[in-house]
């Protein structure tokens, strides 16, 4: 039985590593295939010739696509991001400290969040029908309606400009107490949360309520269970699977989030890193932010995966 | 004394998809004495475990009680709270659902599940629950009754399920089980077990039983009293002797009379000479999985089958579910190609595969699957699902076609003005005839019927069955005839091939069918519910 | 008069006759209308528009809504109102044409793929897959970041972006159909491909995707002011909503109405489809008696 788990499991991670490369490969040729010398960009548009032509041998840029495709896949394998265009410093170095400032954002994030989300969603589905279940719902399509700009800056006129309890960006280089790090992370784990668990909150109830109305929870109900009981006894153990599935989707969208916030707040991260680069032209930040986002969810939706295949009973 | 369940002029309202109340449950009465087994029979929408549900105090989604009484043991379901409700459940009425695979959580073991009526009342210690469990599984003459409650639903079969449910319910000690059809999904050698076990272990503990079912033989094994249902209405109550031998209604007759074996003569018309069969299948492996290095697949369905039908005769084809006779029909029909042996049709040998078959020869052997339901686009017409295989094999357009599309719905018995109508428009029986008609649209020489009458009530059955028969008579068909309900097979074929775990067991004509020599067939044969209060006793054990 | 219960209705279908209505719930309807109103904008912004979009009609910059100006002015005194409805024309416009795209791709592929099955389906579900896991913002940066950003360009990517989710969709629901044996029937009776996807499979999932085609178009809105509003999606001269929050987002700390403006246009579209999908009207084949 735990044969069927490993091969099952395997086949996850294999998956996962294809896809890998599909994705290296799309981000490498979507930044280097499309127009723009890179040469002439980085000297200047006043370069003579010459020089660019021996800045483009020096970077290999002569060299087939495949090869250079190979080149810099081999690179990254080794921990060698490249070199920033814009400041000529290698990218590990830009990357590293802000890395940290995404993950910890993520990660009081998904801390709140998480919690947050299963119990409305669990709680929304065990009642369904009720007022509370309603205004849950109503809730969670608004904010999934809205842009997360509109909820930032919706926040930063509630928090900031009316009530004026916090400052409107981000500065982590301030943070010394406790006091500093809940005015700094407020609003843009406020803003995160919202967004993230708007979708969570939905895919569980949904999750849930699917299970809710299987033949076996009307059994337990005929056997004399309460509703908790039906719900955390019976049909939870049965929903894991969507709701793993839910919690690392949504959790993936974090991300993609994360870009919109840490550019409203200032906030010194990693998806900042990348607008600007974007604004620059920096190819080797653009690849290597990229790559660190699609190796985030994909691990997220591997885990997933795995976990629903852990969690799947008939696979016991 | 006043009877332990007593319903008075209950009703349920339903509401349709549009909004609109109905009510499916209109003022029935009914009574069930101490230790007394009740039966409610009925055809499919007669109300019948609508009205059994209600004894918990339960109505399935979208579904009401709005009037009168349900008193179980004195108390009021209706009236009572859902808390007051749940107290009674598992207690003093338990449930048996009729699919027990369905009704287990995959996800806890089956002893956690035997025993949570225990927890949920606080009846008594796990450790004595679990003592007890085990008893019950031994009653209920259950394999290795002291381990099978640490497995898991799945691992555990159909007829065991069925059984391990029972002994869910008889945990609580309760004065009265519903059993909601519990052997319908069953085979008929299981279900004599599964009757057997019900039937000792209610009379043991003198449990009274509300038995609900559409098959009037298996009720007759175990019910002391029937109750005829039809549309939300009693329509007649009596003895189990009474409804069997002296029933009054015309509608508890109509149901017998869909039970009376209609074997026909067809003996005396036998061809002077024996020309090529029609069909001949010779020495047909197939199944699923990877292919092994001798040719046949990982898991062998069908197992060098050899059968042949004769131009205007038909075969049936007879066994238990996971026998391999659906393979069989999908591997003749190429659906499920066979990996070894051949299909010789019309005297030819023809491809494997429906792809490589010639439209000729797709167009001579048509198939007919059991659940109309899903043989027929709902997103269609009547007529665009007949109409498409006139202009596919036969070219057809505009008049010519539509003349022809009534004329098939006149050869099946159904009214021309449903040519307009979708299949979820129409009934059970009325869509099976859509589907019947859509194979003889193609003017096929063999239909190949799987399992058609099945998912229908026995009355409706019966006239599908009648209307092959006519058919052959008028358009010279043959027919193979697959299915697990031997009064079926026997009412329309002239010869019947028996089938167990892949292989062909043995070939029966009707002369030989009374008297079958291999011991499968016979136990199979033997298995066959009869209209007799007797019969399960008889049987040996 | 008897009345039949409802779950035999269908056995006595012969004696009712099928009527066909529809049942609209008054929320679903408020969304389609503002949905409406919002299109007839698009269509014709530039003749209902009071000022034109680049004239400077305010003194003030981020001025406050009044009887002239009635949603303010923005950052360079022009009127809020006549950028708001002509903005409607770029959001509401690019996303339509990238939703189409999106969705017309991804159920054609889907339903090949689950008819097909094999190794079109695997190789599909795949490289789609693969696709799908490159977040859409990033993906959007990456692009934007390689070719720069123009309408066609947007359109092309936001497509793109939304074709995995929609293929996914599809063939998830093309699946289901698939096993039904109306399709097996087809199948055997020698049917194309194409036949197979156009008359079995496409009718059978019609309504889920055109529900999910509503969900995306949302999604596609969101991403699209996204992407504006980080300044990489409509650019100056042009702007559409997010463009808009993205101009005046100086104007936050004054709570002006030229960043709250926009941003409630994209909600008041977004809620209104969501509102729309939830409440669709259902269409009623209910069996009435004679």
């Amino acid at each position: 039985m735990n044969k069927r788990i490993l091969s099952l499991a395997a086949n996850r991670l294999a998956i996962a590593l294809i896809t890998l490369v599909i994705v290296s490969f799309a981000v490498f040729f979507a930044t280097t295939l499309l127009p723009g010398d890179t040469a002439t960009i980085l000297l200047g548009q006043s370069a003579t010739p010459e020089a660019v032509a021996g800045l483009r041998t020096a970077m290999h840029l002569d060299d087939p696509a495949i090869l250079r495709f190979l080149h810099w896949l081999m690179g990254l394998a080794q921990g060698d991001l490249g070199t920033s265009y814009a400041n000529n410093m290698p990218v590990a170095a830009l990357i590293g400290g802000r890395f940290v400032n995404t993950l910890k954002l993520a990660a009081i994030t998904a801390a709140i969040a998480v919690p947050l989300a299963l119990t409305l969603g669990i709680t929304a589905a065990m009642w369904r029908g009720s007022v509370y279940d309603r205004a849950v719902t109503i809730l969670t399509i608004g904010i999934i309606s809205v842009p997360e700009f509109m909820i930032a800056t919706s926040a930063v006129l509630i928090f900031a400009v009316y009530l004026k309890w916090l400052p409107a960006l981000s500065f982590t280089n301030e943070v010394s107490t406790f006091y500093d790090i809940l005015r700094v992370y407020a609003m843009p784990v406020l803003t995160l949360t919202f967004v993230v668990s708007a979708q969570m909150i939905r895919m569980t109830r949904a999750a849930v309520v699917e299970t809710l109305s299987t033949p076996y929870v009307e059994m337990a109900l005929l056997k004399g269970a309460s509703r908790p009981r039906l719900v955390l006894r019976h049909a939870l153990p049965n929903a894991l699977g969507p709701i793993v599935n839910a919690v690392a989707l949504s959790l993936s969208y974090l991300l993609g989030g994360v870009i919109i916030v840490e550019t409203i707040f200032n906030y010194p991260g990693i998806a900042k890193l990348m607008v600007d680069a974007v604004a620059t032209r920096d190819l080797p930040l653009i690849q290597t932010c990229a790559m660190i986002f699609c190796l985030g969810y994909l691990t997220l939706i591997t885990l997933a995966d795995i976990l629903a295949i852990l969690s799947n009973p008939r696979l016991r | 004394m006043a009877p332990l369940v007593s319903i008075r002029n209950l009703r349920v309202e339903a509401t349709t998809d549009a909004g609109r109340k109905l009510q499916i449950i209109r003022g029935v009465n009914l009574d069930v004495a101490e230790g007394e087994i009740v039966a409610l029979i009925g055809e499919s929408g007669s109300g019948k475990t609508t009205i059994a549900m209600t004894l918990l105090g339960h109505a399935r989604p979208g579904c009401r009680i709005v009037g009168g009484e349900v008193r179980v043991d004195g108390a009021d379901m209706v009236a009572l709270g859902e808390h007051e409700r749940a107290a009674i459940r598992g207690t003093k009425v338990a449930y048996v659902p009729q699919s027990a695979a369905a009704a287990f959580n995959p996800a806890m073991t089956i002893m956690a599940q035997v025993i949570e009526v225990t927890a949920i009342h606080k009846l008594m210690s796990a450790d004595a629950a679990r003592a007890k469990a085990i008893e019950l599984f031994k009653a209920l003459s259950l394999p290795e009754p002291e381990t099978i409650g640490d497995r898991y639903p799945h691992q555990v079969s159909g007829g065991q399920l069925q059984r391990l449910a029972a002994a869910m319910a008889l945990i609580g000690n309760p004065r009265v089980i519903i059993f909601d059809e519990p052997t319908t999904a069953l085979d008929v050698t299981t279900q004599v077990e599964v009757l057997r076990a019900f039937k000792a272990v209610t009379a043991r503990h003198g449990i009274a039983g509300v038995y609900v079912s559409h098959d009037l033989a298996v009720v007759a094994q175990i019910a002391d009293r029937i109750v005829v249902l039809r549309h939300g209405e009693v329509q007649e109550v009596g003895t189990t002797e009474q409804i069997l031998f002296a029933a009054r209604h015309p509608y508890t007759r109509q149901l017998l009379a869909a039970f009376e074996p209609k074997r026909q003569d067809r003996a005396a018309e036998v061809a002077a000479d024996r020309p090529v069969p029609l069909l001949e299948v010779r020495d047909l492996t197939a199944g699923y999985g990877p292919i092994k290095r001798d040719g046949t697949p990982a898991v062998a369905a069908v197992k060098s089958v050899s059968l042949s039908v004769e131009r205007g005769k038909n075969l049936g084809i007879i066994g238990e579910s996971g026998c391999g006779k659906s393979t069989l029909a999908r591997a003749i029909a190429g659906i499920m190609p066979g990996y070894l042996g051949q299909v010789r049709f019309n005297g030819q040998e023809i491809a494997a595969t429906a792809a490589e078959r010639s439209r000729e020869d797709l167009k001579q052997m048509q198939i007919v699957f059991q659940h109309a339901d899903t043989a027929l686009n709902p997103a269609k017409s009547v007529e665009d699902i007949l109409g498409r295989p006139l202009t596919f094999y036969h070219g057809m357009d505009g008049r010519t076609r539509d003349k022809r599309i009534d004329q098939l719905l006149d050869m099946v018995h159904l009214p021309r003005l449903l040519r307009s109508r979708r299949p979820g428009e129409l009934s059970g029986g009325q869509k099976q005839r859509v589907n019947f008609a859509r194979a003889l649209a193609a003017d096929p020489k063999l239909i190949i019927c799987d399992e058609i009458t099945s998912a229908l009530d026995t009355v409706v059955a019966a006239a599908i069955i009648e209307l092959l028969r006519e058919l052959q008579r008028e358009l010279s068909l043959s027919y193979v005839f697959i299915s697990h309900d031997l009064s079926v097979v026997e009412a329309i074929c002239d010869e019947i091939v028996v089938m167990y775990r892949g292989e062909r067991v043995e070939q029966l004509t009707p002369e030989t069918l009374a008297t079958p020599s291999h011991a499968y067939t016979q136990l199979l044969f033997a298995s066959v519910p009869k209209l007799d209060p007797r019969w399960l006793e008889s049987l040996p054990a | 008069m008897k009345r039949p219960p409802a779950n035999t209705i269908a056995v006595l279908g012969t004696k009712f006759r099928g009527r066909v209505g529809y049942r609209v719930n008054p929320v679903g309807l408020i969304g389609l209308a503002i949905i409406v109103a919002w299109t007839v904008v698009a269509l014709t912004a530039p003749l209902i528009i009071p000022h034109s979009v680049g004239e400077i009609v305010d003194f003030d910059y981020f001025g406050p809504m009044s009887r002239t100006l009635w949603l303010g002015s923005d950052y360079l005194g022009r009127d809020m109102l006549s950028r708001i409805l002509m903005g409607a024309r770029y959001t509401v416009g690019i996303s339509l044409a990238a939703v189409a795209i999106a969705c017309t791709c991804g159920v054609v592929l889907g339903m090949t793929a689950a008819v097909t099955g094999g190794w079109v389906d695997t190789i599909l579900s795949r490289l789609l897959d693969a696709l799908n896991s490159i977040p859409s913002k990033l993906f959007g940066l990456v692009v934007v970041a390689a070719v720069g950003s123009s309408i066609p360009v947007l359109i092309l990517t936001l497509s793109v972006i939304y074709i995995p989710g929609a293929y996914r969709f599809a063939r998830a629901l093309a699946v289901n159909v698939n096993t039904m044996d109306f399709v097996l029937v087809a199948r055997i009776r020698g049917e194309s491909l194409f036949y197979l996807i156009r008359a079995e499979i496409l009718p059978n999932i019609l309504g889920p995707v055109l529900a999910d085609f509503g969900l995306r178009f949302v999604f596609i809105v969101l991403l699209l002011s996204g992407l504006s509003f980080l300044g990489l999606g409509v650019q100056p001269p042009y702007a559409d909503w997010g463009a808009l929050v993205r101009e005046n987002i100086g104007g936050l700390p004054y709570g002006a109405p030229a960043v709250i403006v926009p941003s409630l246009a994209i909600a008041s579209l977004t809620i209104s489809v969501n509102l729309f999908i939830d409440n669709l009207p259902a269409k009623i084949r209910d069996k009435e008696e004679h």
